[in-house]
């Protein structure tokens, strides 16, 4: 039974050349470096280090607790790491970072969805998708309330934007719907979305396809990579589907009690000895 | 089957955002509207304007501003009627030391120094929410409170802290009779009520609905919250400084210090809940509601042929108002608003059972 | 995230200066600024008790019982109307009983069917049953002014004229007070450290699933700390109403107990005693010597700091400190 991400990534006529992975990676833009992260007594994240490179599917693995989503905080400004900093390449410039606010990443390109998904349940698909534009979206307070021209015309712009988005997540039936009467599948949909609307040139990805069976892991592969391809969008993913994980990552990270044990590609990590033990429990 | 959507295609995103897109609804509003300007000045009595439709309109206003805060941008305010305060006593002023002021002028003013004031007390929900919220904004309400009945430059240095307005006067037309104020009133609601509705569609009612409902969230994607939040403040407090200007000078003509106080900011908030939080129509409803009630209430002795004092009316309104908050909480958390919904939607299966 | 602890030390020095200022200043001699900081300390005994009420309810449901004023007035109208046709401790005793079945009736009616929603809604629900339960009140045992006799004698009493130059006047109704809540402190402390039900109440405050899942059923503990919270209200109403008379004001009084909460913790019981310790003494000086000098400074028209003073610093210690002197800290979660 092939695996989701087989199942995309080999229809017939889409050749599948081994080096064009190489030649769509582009530099460095995001390093993390040294990040330590504790609450209370319980530690996080220790000294955790690594890089992302541009149009590249990085993946986060490792054990349950192992303090991905933790990482993923810290890249976004939720959390403060107690020690380390977050580089972004930002406008031809490096941008150095301990205590970034979740705006100033959204203002960088960094975008996200959630493990819980965290959509606003008293707004529809269309009102959803449409907050992810917030950033762009500059009319005035008195404009708004008087709906004159350029709020008008700012509003139908933005609106085109968030259907397209629409069309390509194929949710079109749903998006006057609130987003508290979908079902799990769309409603993780609905949040990807969201986070596209932002037109991100970074996408953390909080386990993307928890809880979903396989067709909606199908759809929901080919929507990742179908971001990676024609948007150009840099991905992060945390994911416990091992097969999803090994098929569409370039590189992959794992994490184990807040530590980095492996990074590599998705061959050298699978055959590496303490990746091995981590998962099996093996004591370490 | 009358309410139907069928055949109403949009073929445009402008035509699909308005404020109205069903035809029908459109229809009614339309019809409700210019009976409400031609039909009922000539049909309704003048207790009926004074005790009802003006006090209704007024408060309509005030409930909107606050909805506007609590039900859409999410923050709690139990101190309300501060603002509309410092609307009335801010026009007062204005009034009465510019007095070639325009009438109209004299409101925004009133209004955006309201604002002001209402972004100020609004500093402290970057940091608290919730309960904390609610009783930072009771400091507001006592504090103001206070203020008005203290600092005798707000009273124009008056013996008994009350203050008196001559009737208004707009562009010539001098605003006597019920007939007319209630004509005013009805056309400065119009107009806020379209300036409320454009504020919630577009991304700033997005943005405040997103921090009401996932403030973290709304973070990540780029909504910054003080933003959001101050200015859920501002325009809310407009609308009650507004709204405290009209009831100053067209409701009451004149009144003391503590014609603003928490039980008036309570009513606000059940008018609220009770009429539904997070919508505009909402508003309307809760307003109505508070108003009629107590009216009700005032009769039913006679209706009922059971004689009883004004102190037990007043308790039973009480004990009514509250069991009614309760109940509206537990039923339909939602409101008056959330019925009106469901009955609409009833209406377009309508005469079909499913 | 670390917030620094700077402008809550500066806040605390503000106004521990402004506390001894008019003895530094020499606007007040010594026995009368002893005299208004126990009157003030006293006061604050009486939020204490009030507050109390509102820690019990939030530890162990995580309600904030915007009713525990009405509840108050309600217990102090029972007592006073009952006393009139019999000893006042039958009528504390029936008192007791109501106030156990107001427990039941608003657990059954109010708690349960909102057990899901949100904090705030169940602010609203309590605002709702503030109305409710003062409407109900004066419907039955009727509205006007009501006296308590506890048997003590209201004259004020003069103390300590060898030590202090003057002497000081204390009320023996107010240590009476002071006495009677320090007792119902210790009791209740007792009672939440040592006793099964206390630790019940204190895991179902921590985490109301977890709780229930080990089998504490959650709708007797509320019905539980309801009727402790009304216990101690009949304390605080009949404390309160034997001093001023039992009115409606009271209700409204006891309004200043949300700021008492805010300083001392919403989940601390010394926090509620501390904070309304601070409180009172607060306003009261804050009255006294702070009023007259803004009075004349700005031309006002009277005093009434007392109206504002505690909502103030309630709100200047959200912003420095929003867990209150001894309360938790939230760790928010994504």
């Amino acid at each position: 039974m092939a695996t989701p991400a087989e199942a995309v990534r080999a229809p017939a006529g889409r050749p599948e050349p081994a080096s064009a992975p190489q030649r769509r990676i582009g530099e460095v833009i995001m390093a993390v470096e040294g990040v330590s992260l504790a609450f209370g007594g319980v530690r996080a994240l220790a000294e955790v280090s690594f890089d992302v490179r541009e149009r590249e599917v990085r993946a986060i693995i490792g054990p349950n607790g192992a303090g991905k989503s933790s990482m993923l905080n810290v890249i976004n400004g939720v959390y403060h790491p107690d020690r380390g900093t977050i580089r972004i390449l930002h406008g031809g410039q490096w941008r150095e970072y301990h205590d970034m606010k979740p705006h100033d990443a959204a203002s960088m390109g960094v975008a996200r969805t959630f493990q819980n998904i965290a959509l606003f349940k008293g707004m529809t698909v269309l009102e959803n998708i449409m907050t992810g534009r917030a950033l762009r979206m500059r009319s005035s307070l008195l404009a708004q309330a008087l709906r004159i021209g350029p709020a008008e015309r700012e509003e139908i712009e933005h609106r085109e934007k968030v259907e397209r988005i629409i069309d390509f997540l194929e949710i079109q039936a749903h998006r006057k719907t609130p987003v508290g009467r979908l079902p799990y599948g769309l409603q993780k949909r609905v949040d990807l979305g969201r986070a596209l609307a932002a037109e991100p040139r970074i996408l953390l990805l909080d386990e993307p396809m928890a809880g979903m069976n396989l067709e909606e892991k199908q759809d929901m592969c080919r929507f990742i990579l179908d971001a990676n391809d024609q948007l150009g969008t840099t991905i992060v993913l945390i994911e416990h589907d091992m097969g999803v994980v090994m098929d569409i990552s370039d590189r992959v990270v794992v994490l184990d009690y807040g530590r980095k044990i492996a990074d590599g590609s998705p061959d050298e990590v699978r055959a590496n000895q303490a990746v091995i033990d981590a998962y099996l429990g093996a004591s370490h | 089957m009358l309410y139907r959507e069928n055949g109403q295609f949009k073929t445009s995103y402008r035509a699909d955002q308005q404020i109205l897109p069903i035809v029908q609804d459109r229809v009614l509003m339309i019809a409700l509207v210019v009976a409400a300007f031609v039909v009922v000045p000539f049909v309704a009595s003048d207790y009926l304007f004074l005790s009802l439709l003006i006090p209704f309109l007024i408060l309509a206003l005030a409930a909107i501003g606050l909805n506007l805060l609590v039900g859409y941008c999410g923050q709690i305010s139990i101190g309300h009627a501060a603002f509309m305060a410092v609307g009335a006593y801010a026009a007062y002023n204005l009034a009465l030391r510019i007095p070639q002021l325009n009438f109209l002028v004299v409101l925004i003013l009133a209004g955006l120094i309201a604002a002001a004031v209402g972004m100020l007390f609004g500093i402290p929900s970057l940091r608290i929410k919730g309960l904390y919220l609610a009783v930072a904004t009771l400091a507001a309400q006592f504090f103001m409170d206070w203020v008005f009945a203290r600092v005798k430059w707000f009273t124009n240095y008056s013996h008994s802290g009350s203050v008196s307005t001559a009737p208004v006067e707009l562009f010539g037309w001098r605003l006597d009779t019920p007939q007319e104020k209630y004509v005013f009133l009805l056309a400065v609601l119009i107009v806020f009520t379209i300036l409320a509705k454009n504020l919630v569609r577009g991304h700033i009612g997005r943005a405040w609905m997103a921090t009401r409902d996932m403030d973290v969230a709304a973070e990540v994607i780029g909504i910054r919250p003080m933003y959001a939040k101050l200015s859920a403040f501002a325009v809310s407090a407009f609308y009650c400084g507004v709204a405290g200007a009209l009831w100053g000078f067209i409701h009451l003509g004149s009144w003391e210090p503590l014609a603003f106080n928490l039980f008036l900011s309570l009513n606000l908030l059940f008018m609220i809940i009770i009429g539904g939080m997070g919508s505009i129509l909402g508003s309307y409803f809760g307003a109505a509601f508070i108003v009629i009630l107590p009216i009700v209430l005032n009769q039913l002795p006679h209706w009922l042929g059971v004689p009883m004092s004004t102190a037990m009316i007043s308790h039973l309104e009480f004990m009514i108002f509250g069991a009614l908050i309760i109940f509206f909480l537990i039923v339909e958390p939602h409101g008056l608003a959330r019925l009106w919904a469901i009955g609409k939607e009833k209406l377009r299966l309508w005469p079909f059972p499913h | 995230m670390r917030r620094s602890q700077v402008p809550f030390a500066v806040l605390c020095a503000i106004l521990g200066v402004g506390l001894v200022l008019p003895l530094l200043t020499g606007a007040s001699p010594f026995n009368f600024w002893l005299e208004v900081l126990l009157g003030g300390l006293m006061a604050g005994v009486l939020y204490s008790l009030i507050a109390l009420g509102f820690v019990l309810i939030f530890k162990a449901s995580g309600v904030f019982n915007f009713a525990q004023g009405a509840m108050v007035l309600f217990a102090a109208l029972a007592v006073a109307r009952m006393a009139e046709r019999m000893p006042l401790w039958a009528a504390i005793l029936l008192a007791v009983l109501i106030m156990v079945a107001l427990a039941y009736v608003i657990e059954r009616l109010v708690l349960r069917p909102l057990v899901n929603q949100e904090g705030v809604t169940l602010l609203m629900a309590t605002l709702g049953l503030t109305y409710f339960i003062d409407g109900f009140g004066q419907t039955v045992w009727g509205s006007d002014i009501y006296r308590i006799n506890l048997g003590i004698s209201r004259e004020p009493v003069m103390v300590m004229e060898g030590l202090i130059e003057g002497g000081i006047l204390i009320n023996r109704d107010d240590v009476a007070a002071a006495i009677v809540a320090m007792l119902l402190v210790a009791t209740l402390a007792l009672f939440f450290q040592k006793t099964a039900t206390g630790r019940a109440l204190r895991a179902v405050a921590d985490d109301h699933q977890a709780a229930q899942s080990i089998g504490i059923p959650l709708n007797r503990i509320w019905v539980i700390v309801w009727a402790v919270a009304g216990v101690v209200a009949i304390v605080a109403g009949v404390i309160w109403g034997a001093r001023l008379g039992v009115q409606f004001s009271i209700s409204l009084v006891a309004l200043k107990a949300l700021p008492v909460v805010i300083l001392g913790g919403f989940t601390s019981v010394p926090g509620a005693i501390i904070g309304g310790l601070i409180i009172g003494a607060g306003e009261k000086m804050a009255e006294v010597f702070l009023g007259p000098p803004l009075v004349k400074m700005f031309d006002l028209a009277g005093g009434g700091i007392e109206n504002w003073f505690a909502y103030m610093l309630a709100l200047l210690f959200l912003l420095v400190r929003p867990e209150g002197l001894f309360g938790e800290r939230h760790i928010d979660r994504v």
